[in-house]
């Protein structure tokens, strides 16, 4: 039997399923997501880790699938955008129209969600600070940090049993 | 109802769910990928390109150079530009082959099999270098090229692909008899329009003639159209559709990888072929935004009018024209900024060089023309020790002057620059003078005003059609393309507001496709909102007056007895009395049965009336429908020892005429205003002493990122209305970014006691600034 070497079937754990992807060695976690999995959510912008268009969460932490071999995410969980559903964090940048185009936005929500996770308490500066790996061309970035803002405050009150009512508008 | 409401974009939820499908998501399986061969020389002759080991390389399916191309020509003004290059590159990064695979990874390897031999000739990089006398000529058969859309004037036997003017009253008089006269040089650098989503393309020609084309362009009726000529084919074979768009910027105007993806899948027997830029090949090898140098100079007299000015203008155009000739003119049209002038003497040359070539950026030449004006505005004012903002409002144009064009103003034209001007100032909290903060650090402000019309061609078309659903809502078909602004939903608030609808009822698709979309000219200018809005009134009356002729019988009334409203159309002296659309949208059944009527379909057509092209000596005609005026600034905080500065406070107010969609407009300036002053602050495509792009990557090639904006906006509109607009509104889209450059410049000026005639302002270029001042 002749031995089938440069491409290889994988499991990966994404958005809560395991899917098998088939791929090379040297393919990346966007590649494989967008090309085997179908999964257009995380965009290639740069390919070269300056944009974070293709920004998902493994284990919970945003991380550039651009720079991630698709080898080294197994036995992670892996989320892409396809995988958020209704979030506090989606509908901030909804209520804070913290998009135009929409093409960074799958980036920007993922990292806002792992902030989410991870640094809920975040002041405004570490905030900036995790956002500085994305780049959007559209809007004012206002827009995004007030959204990011919005979504982490209403974690941190959600975490004292308390809710917030939705922002009325971009501040000025 | 709709229009003055700040509704969500009618796309909005799916780019919250990664659903939102942009062109390259939309891959079709066993497509075949093109990769580029480009040139790694500024300038160089082709002595031979050996195609055999690239074409056993495995996977792939063709090579394909400019033999394949049959000697033809591209440009959207003048054809002078080869799709792949023919004997002679002319750029660093210019497409010489393509290499056509089963997979990218398989046609790179391709593209690093084939083997280019040049022989590398002299390059000419700046405007400098191309005007010097026996420079090397970037198209020594400049005369030969085919010229597409006059007006446009080639000079054979140089590097000068066209001139422009304007001439009106006498410059050199008035200026020779000013109290004040300043001059002043400027040069901006070429700049990227780094839309997030690059640039791609996908082919397909089937055995039927049709050609499918999916790309990511402003302008698929414009692809649709050179298609055609290029292939020798009708215009209603080229199919081209256009998804939502990830950004723009009139990067996407230019139609570059259409063709090269034609020629691939052309090469394979018409096989889907699909080309996708990196963000390397983005920057290197697809157009940028013009760079320019520029001498201008502005009189006034004693008592601070203005009398005078002279305006010359070097575009950088890179190596081919593109638009270049058209932004060339859009600069004459406005080039007095928005004041008063009787006596005016403008040149603007285009002037190839060996770099990547340029195409429309955002605002259309008005970034860099302003920032021009705007600066010598500031000069002068210094010069007349008079209060800058003072001095503009002074000069503030008006209805009944006439336009550097010769077009007499009317405030339905113009807008009202006076009360922009006052409402920024406030806003800003206006303070000429700079202020110690202590510590070396300067608080200063800076303030510049605008205007633009759309320049766009006299024949510039747009479209609408509108067809009910059975249960009586709607839908509607426009052919401008989704890249942010939202300019479907706009049209959509337009037609919910003309019918009393919800918004919610109306229909709307972000994919253009050529062959069912009626056509919109191109999604640039700004100029959506007016012109589809103009084709969606008109399908409106249309689908009313099919509605009421209906209703009228099924009534049996008079049309002229009715009024539509709700989805209804009722007796205006009772409204009890009505029939629902639902009822009417696909025919009236009588109960027995009987069906009268049909499908309600409306129909809306549009074109914009009395432009002309601009007359060659002087420049007069009628270059757009009407202008956006607006004034912006910023209040800096600078450190004078390092040089490092932060802007505080950033202002806005453009005369919006009628702001259809508050948020969304607050959000597109806001937008314009942090790219304005990341144009300002930071970028510039750099090229190496030999030509090649020396920041080919968003790591090198700086945009602003989160957190370094300004640290608070102030946006606001004046709303005097454009009578023929829809509801008056005015074009907004571009106009966020255009005054951002020159106030920033003008701010830290002051703070630096230099003069900031340069970009991008980086704290290096304000210490070699300072440098020189102490020197
Ligand atoms: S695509 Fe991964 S960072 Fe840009
Ligand atoms: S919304 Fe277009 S890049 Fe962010």
């Amino acid at each position: 039997m002749m031995e089938i070497r440069n491409r290889q079937e994988i499991l990966l754990h994404v958005n809560g399923d395991r899917r098998r992807a088939t791929v090379r060695g040297s393919d990346t976690l966007l590649q494989v997501l967008r090309t085997e999995l179908g999964l257009t959510g995380a965009k290639p912008g740069c390919e070269n880790g300056d944009c974070g268009a293709c920004t998902v969460l493994v284990d919970d932490w945003p991380v550039k699938a651009c720079l991630m071999l698709a080898g080294d995410a197994l036995d992670r969980r892996i989320e892409t955008v396809e995988g958020l559903h209704n979030t506090g964090t989606q509908r901030a940048f909804l209520e804070h129209f913290a998009f135009q185009c929409g093409y960074c936005t799958s980036g920007f929500l993922m990292v806002a969600e792992g902030l989410r996770r991870n640094r809920s308490a975040a002041h405004d500066l570490e905030q900036i600070e995790w956002l500085r790996s994305n780049i959007c061309r559209c809007t004012g970035y206002a827009e995004i940090l007030a959204a990011v803002r919005d979504a982490l405050r209403s974690e941190v009150l959600k975490g004292a049993g308390l809710t917030l009512a939705p922002a009325a508008s971009v501040p000025s | 109802m709709a229009v003055g409401q700040s509704v969500l974009r009618k796309e909005a939820p799916n780019k919250l769910t990664g659903r939102a499908r942009y062109n390259a998501d939309l891959s079709i399986p066993g497509i075949l990928h093109a990769a580029v061969a480009t040139s790694p020389h500024a300038h160089a002759r082709i002595r031979h390109i050996d195609k055999a080991a690239a074409r056993e390389s495995p996977g792939v399916a063709a090579v394909v150079t400019a033999a394949d191309a049959q000697g033809l020509k591209c440009g959207e003004v003048l054809e002078d530009r080869p799709p792949l290059a023919e004997e002679e590159t002319r750029y660093w990064g210019e497409p010489v082959a393509l290499v056509v695979a089963d997979g990218e990874a398989e046609a790179l390897a391709g593209v690093s099999r084939l083997s280019v031999t040049y022989e590398p000739l002299p390059a000419v990089l700046t405007v400098h270098e191309a005007l010097r006398p026996h420079a090397p000529l970037v198209h020594p058969d400049l005369s030969g090229y085919r010229q597409a859309q006059p007006p446009v004037a080639p000079r054979a036997g140089t590097n000068i692909a066209d001139v422009a003017h304007i001439r009106k009253g006498h410059a050199e008089e008035a200026l020779r008899d000013s109290a004040v006269v300043v001059t002043a040089h400027y040069h901006l650098p070429p700049v990227d329009h780094a839309a997030m989503e690059t640039r791609s393309a996908r082919v397909e020609i089937l055995d039927d003639g049709r050609v499918i084309v999916h790309a990511t362009t402003q302008a698929p009726f414009e692809v649709q159209k050179l298609l055609a000529r290029y292939m020798k084919t009708q215009q209603g074979l080229i199919i081209v559709n256009a998804p939502l768009i990830g950004g723009a910027f009139g990067g996407k105007t230019t139609v570059q990888l259409e063709i090269l993806a034609y020629l691939a899948s052309r090469a394979v027997g018409g096989r889907p072929v699909e080309i996708c830029n990196r963000r390397e090949q983005d920057l290197a090898m697809s157009p940028v935004g013009p760079g320019l140098e520029a001498d201008m100079t502005l009189g006034a007299d004693r008592y601070g009018r203005l009398t005078g000015m002279k305006l010359t203008v070097y575009l950088d155009a890179g190596a081919y024209t593109d638009s270049s000739p058209r932004i060339a003119r859009a600069i004459c049209s406005e080039c007095t900024g928005p004041y008063r002038l009787e006596h005016i003497e403008t040149d603007v040359y285009t002037v190839y060089t060996h770099h990547v070539y340029a195409t429309a950026w955002r605002g259309f030449g008005h970034m860099p023309l302003t920032f021009v004006v705007e600066r010598t505005m500031d000069k002068l004012a210094a010069q007349l020790g008079v209060d800058p903002l003072e001095m503009r409002r002074a000069a503030a144009i008006k209805p009944q002057d006439t336009t550097p064009t010769r077009v007499r103003l009317t405030k339905s034209r113009l807008g009202d620059l006076d009360l922009c001007l006052r409402r920024a100032a406030d806003l800003l909290h206006w303070d000429p003078t700079p202020r110690d903060e202590g510590k070396g650090t300067v608080r200063a402000q800076g303030l510049a005003a605008l205007w633009k019309t759309s320049s766009s061609p006299p024949n510039a078309i747009s479209g609408a059609i509108i067809t009910l659903n059975q249960e009586g809502s709607l839908n509607l078909s426009t052919g401008t393309v989704e890249f942010g602004p939202g300019t479907k939903t706009t049209a959509a608030q337009i037609l919910a507001e003309r019918l009393q609808m919800p918004i919610e009822q109306i229909h709307v698709h972000s994919h253009i496709n050529t062959k069912v979309d009626p056509e919109h000219w191109k999604t640039v200018a700004s100029l959506s909102t007016f012109m589809v809005g103009r084709a969606v009134m008109e399908a409106a009356e249309d689908v009313i007056a099919q509605l009421k002729q209906v209703a009228a019988i099924v009534l049996k009334c008079a049309p002229g007895d009715l009024e539509v409203a709700h989805q209804k159309v009722y007796l205006r002296d009772d409204p009890e009395i009505f029939v629902p659309f639902r009822d009417i949208a696909h025919g009236y059944s009588y109960p027995n049965g009987d069906a009268i009527g049909g499908q309600i379909i409306g129909r809306g057509s549009y074109v914009v009336r009395h432009i002309t092209t601009l007359d060659a000596r002087t420049g007069e005609g009628h270059p757009g429908p009407g202008f956006t005026v607006g004034a912006q600034g910023v209040e800096v905080l600078y450190n004078r020892r390092t040089h490092h500065y932060r802007v505080l406070t950033a202002v806005s107010v453009l005369d919006a005429g009628r702001v259809v969609n508050p948020q969304v407009a607050r959000g597109v300036v806001m937008g314009g205003i942090n790219m304005g002053l990341s144009y300002g602050s930071r970028e510039a495509v750099l090229f190496t002493r030999d030509g090649a792009l020396e920041n080919p990557d968003l790591r090198t090639y700086k945009v602003m990122r989160p957190g370094e904006q300004a640290l608070q906006y102030r946006v606001d509109f004046v709303e005097t209305p454009q009578l023929d607009s829809p509801y008056g509104a005015r074009p907004l889209g571009e106009h966020g970014c255009l005054a951002m450059p020159a106030a920033l410049a003008n701010a830290l000026s002051r703070a630096a006691g230099v003069a900031c005639d340069t970009l991008p302002l980086t704290p290096e270029v304000l210490w070699q600034l300072a440098g020189m001042r102490e020197a």
